[in-house]
């Protein structure tokens, strides 16, 4: 029987170098949650040479915004939000050191230069699976702008969150791949 | 002037008529308690269409999110969770009987005070902000609201609340009638094809064809609201959603955009007549967690 590939968060390099474009991973550890609104001010004070907030280096971020946890809960649903949108900022949070991106759908060319640039993945977890995706969180924390609500930075610790590596570090994409494979035209 | 007593005979009737009272009250707590349900569950015909699409995957991929997702409905019942973290813009349809009068206070308050109460007694994400400013109104209203009027004494309220991931691939075009049905064709799946992975297939997908800009966008949402996998009753127009299936589904996008041979789950497509300069298409695309609740009162 297959042995469960367990990805850790933070991020450990020679874990990361030996994912491929198709594996699925269980990913283990502390990750960071940020989408539209918080990337648009760590872009800006990345910019603006200001401190951050939230260290980078080697870190997951999980493009999330969660549902309010229901007393007696840690979390809400808490699935993975259209990874395009936060495109445009991604490049420079790569190259401040972010390692590893959860979310959902194909990502741009420019994100995928700077991944292999970088040595990043991509890694998808299924949207609309909100429900079983909180049954992998164990602990969350607001961090960093609060004043967002569902789209504060959230740190979270999960345990064995399913994941498919879309687009690995050598910029193999699955959201190419794939497709290509099933069409019939 | 007096009526001639022949023509004010005629009128009395229409006095003596009752009309149903519906206090508002009553719109409140439904619309609370739609909101809820709509956000915990998918119903039956979108869970067989789930089902079948699993069996029918051919992508190993694909299969396991297929899985995944029908886990999701299992594990959102067993926890108290919502299907879906993005919980939406609360869209409500109100068909008012005619014969229906609201009181104790204004209906559209009412609808955006059960809005309010569903999405914080429900644990539902506040996700709705000012457009420009992106400042959060805090409670997930307003809703949008669609009305109309329909004979009868029954007040029929849906709530379908809309997750942006699939709203924000939906397209409207205004086509030339020389582009005639090839060219709606082309339109929808290229809409589809250009959403990719962005709108988590497996997705259904809403058209509206004819009317103005803004009928054939309503009747695409419309659409979304029919028991999944039904067809429109005109033939010709059943026939068109058929072949919109087949094409899509021909386009090897697949669960998740990763690639199979389920990217739709159904196409609805409405009509209506238009002018002789045009052909407005509307295409509305849904995601799997395809949510509506609906309560006659």
């Amino acid at each position: 029987m297959e042995t469960k590939k367990i990805f850790h968060a933070p991020v450990i390099h020679e874990e990361l170098n030996s994912l491929k474009a198709g594996d699925t991973i269980y990913l283990r550890g502390s990750i960071i949650t940020a989408r539209d609104a918080a990337h648009k001010r760590i872009y800006h004070l990345l910019q603006e040479g200001k401190p951050l907030p939230i260290e980078l280096k080697d870190q997951v971020i999980y493009y999330a915004g969660p549902c309010p946890a229901r007393p007696g809960l840690i979390i809400g649903s808490c699935g993975p939000t259209t990874s395009s949108r936060m495109d445009v900022y991604t490049p420079l949070l790569l190259e401040h050191g972010l390692k590893a991106m959860i979310g959902k759908g194909p990502r741009s060319a420019q994100v995928i230069e700077s991944m292999v640039k970088h040595g990043a993945v991509y890694l998808a977890a299924v949207g609309g699976a909100g429900a079983l995706i909180a049954s992998c969180i164990k602990k969350v924390d607001a961090v960093a702008f609060e004043d967002l609500g569902p789209e504060a930075i959230y740190r979270m610790e999960v345990e064995d969150m399913p994941l498919l590596v879309a687009i690995d570090a050598r910029g193999n994409n699955l959201y190419e791949i794939g497709p290509r494979q099933f069409a019939h035209i | 002037m007096a009526f001639p007593s022949s023509d004010f005979q005629k009128f009395l009737p229409l006095r003596r008529k009752t009309m149903k009272e519906i206090h508002v009250s009553e719109i409140i707590d439904t619309v609370a308690r739609l909101c809820i349900e709509a956000c915990y569950n998918v119903g039956d015909d979108v869970k067989a269409l789930l089902e079948k699409a699993k069996r029918q995957e051919a992508s190993p991929h694909g299969k396991n999110i297929l899985d995944q997702i029908l886990q999701n409905l299992r594990v959102a019942q067993e926890l108290k969770l919502p299907i879906c973290q993005d919980t939406g813009m609360a869209v409500v349809f109100l068909e008012i009987g005619q014969d229906v009068h609201i009181v104790g206070g204004d209906l559209y308050e009412a609808v955006h005070e059960g809005v309010r109460r569903g999405y914080i007694e429900g644990y539902l994400r506040k996700s709705v902000l000012s457009p420009i400013t992106r400042i959060n109104t805090g409670d997930n209203t307003p809703a949008i609201i669609h009305t109309e009027i329909i004979p009868g004494d029954k007040l029929k309220i849906t709530v379908a609340p809309k997750g942006f991931g699939s709203e924000n691939m939906s397209r409207l075009k205004m086509l030339k009638p020389s582009d005639g049905l090839e060219g709606i064709k082309e339109f929808i799946l290229q809409t589809v094809i250009d959403a990719g992975g962005n709108p988590c297939p497996p997705i259904i997908v809403g058209v509206g064809i004819g009317g103005t800009m803004e009928k054939a966008a309503y009747m695409a949402k419309k659409a979304l609201l029919r028991p999944a996998g039904q067809h429109n009753p005109d033939p010709l127009v059943a026939q068109l959603e058929e072949e919109m299936l087949q094409a899509i589904n021909n386009t090897g996008i697949g669960p998740q955009g990763l690639g199979g041979t389920v990217t739709a789950l159904a196409v609805h497509i409405e009509t209506y007549p238009t002018h002789i300069a045009g052909l407005p298409v509307a295409v509305n695309i849904q995601c799997h967690a395809a949510r509506h609740s609906e309560a006659l009162l």
